[in-house]
């Protein structure tokens, strides 16, 4: 087969944004604020982490609602590895912004609405891969980690989403009523946050499609492996 | 006809266990013993924060061993039975509203004997009962749809507690919230949006076991 541009043109472009915000986000000057000061540039690399870990999971949801809607294994195979994708994003996001977390607010880990949604979700999601090792049957298995997959994702949405706005004592920006990161956020940091978000999620549907196809490449061998 | 199914299906599980008195009694003795060690441990709580993680602490897991039981106690055979008769909608319903009527008088119990052995901090008590009330309808209705997940599986109670702890960390914060808030004399205007909060979250809960619960059921 091999690589057609036509074809594989978001491959190259996800590279090439990742890049971007890797060279860019290190390089160019940046607004030097209270107590963040330079290690503002982790937003590149920390809060990209969350945005396309949500992606994740959300291609994840919509995955398992269209299984039970078709039965189809193709979309259980991609809900589990769009989770999968997830998981990995979110350990990377925990990772940075215990990081960023040690040297803004002195201590990697806080006692933060947003942490806890955060290692929450996590958790949920570490369920939802044991819920699936634990039952073997194909078919069955498929139904039953998407009822969790919907089922949970719809609590913790709400956790996420709702919580830390009514708790109104997190540390995070867009808590307590304050204005939204998004609005604050410098137009010179946004041209590398966006195009850095992009990159990610379109790194993630590629490492997805990779691991798709493993998975085929494995099944038709054990078919292979039972007739022979 | 959803209503009546769901009536009859209440009627039995309340006629099954005033007649093996092994569900209630059991939990029962759990939540009794479980007090009794933190009783032995703490001797005197000083302070209404650790009275309360203690006291949620312990409904958590009293909850998680009383809904747990709700799809394992019947057999397969007869469960196929039930669904030849009833929709599952009204088999999912009936099972949440009879666990959380389970779960109001336990929680109801649970508040005596704690506040009879440790002491009592609540000075906003009515607050604090209708926390408890909503608190414990939402457990019983994310606890029995992960029973029902769970039951499906080879090893249910250890994933019952894997499955339904990350789901009920929403529930038990904002409800820790209200309760903290009902011990050091919070009044109602204050708690007003924990209460919404809790509330939408129990209606969220509802819908979704509503929609899922027949797939679950198919096999």
């Amino acid at each position: 087969m091999g690589f057609t541009f036509k074809k594989d043109w978001w491959k190259f472009l996800g590279l090439a944004l990742i890049m971007y915000s890797v060279i860019v986000g290190l390089m160019m000057k940046v607004p030097d604020l209270d107590m963040i000061h330079q290690s503002i540039r982790n937003l590149f690399y920390h809060v990209v982490m969350w945005f396309s870990m949500m992606v994740m999971f959300i291609i994840g949801l919509v995955a398992s609602i269209r299984y039970l809607s078709s039965f189809d294994m193709k979309f259980d195979r991609l809900a589990s590895q769009a989770v999968n994708v997830g998981l990995f994003y979110g350990m990377l996001g925990i990772v940075t912004g215990m990081e960023w977390a040690n040297f803004t607010w002195g201590t990697p880990w806080t006692n933060d609405p947003q942490l806890n949604g955060a290692a929450v979700t996590i958790l949920a999601y570490f369920a939802y891969l044991v819920l699936r090792s634990s039952l073997d049957e194909d078919h069955k298995r498929a139904r039953i980690a998407s009822v969790y997959n919907i089922f949970a994702f719809a609590l913790l949405v709400v956790f996420i989403g709702i919580l830390p706005r009514i708790a109104n004592n997190s540390l995070h920006p867009a808590a307590g009523g304050n204005a939204s990161t998004m609005a604050s956020l410098d137009t010179s940091l946004r041209i590398v946050f966006y195009p850095a978000i992009i990159g990610w999620i379109l790194l993630g549907c590629w490492i997805i499609q990779l691991r798709l196809r493993i998975a085929d490449i494995r099944n038709r061998l054990m078919e292979r492996g039972i007739q022979s | 006809m959803l209503a009546r199914e769901i009536r009859f299906l209440i009627a039995k599980d309340v006629q099954l266990e005033l007649k093996q008195r092994y569900a209630f009694n059991g939990i029962l003795l759990y939540v009794v013993s479980t007090i009794f060690v933190c009783y032995l441990s703490f001797t005197k709580i000083v302070d209404p924060e650790t009275w309360n993680a203690l006291f949620w602490i312990i409904m958590l897991f009293a909850a998680v061993n009383a809904v747990s039981k709700s799809f394992v106690q019947e057999s397969i055979n007869r469960q196929l039975y039930y669904y030849t008769l009833a929709s599952p909608q009204a088999i999912i319903l009936s099972k949440v509203i009879y666990n959380s009527m389970l779960m109001g008088v336990l929680s109801l119990l649970c508040i005596l004997v704690f506040s009879a052995l440790m002491g009592s901090f609540v000075t906003n008590l009515p607050l604090f009962l209708v926390a408890l009330l909503f608190g414990s309808f939402g457990f019983s209705a994310v606890l029995t749809m992960i029973a029902a997940i769970a039951s499906r599986t080879n090893n249910n109670f250890a994933l019952m507690a894997i499955l339904s702890f990350p789901i009920l960390l929403p529930f038990l914060l904002v409800l820790m919230n209200v309760s903290s808030s009902a011990l050091t004399g919070g009044d109602w205007s204050e708690n007003f949006r924990y209460l919404a909060a809790i509330i939408a979250l129990d209606g969220i809960v509802i819908a979704l076991t509503f929609v899922l619960f027949p797939y679950l059921w198919r096999d």
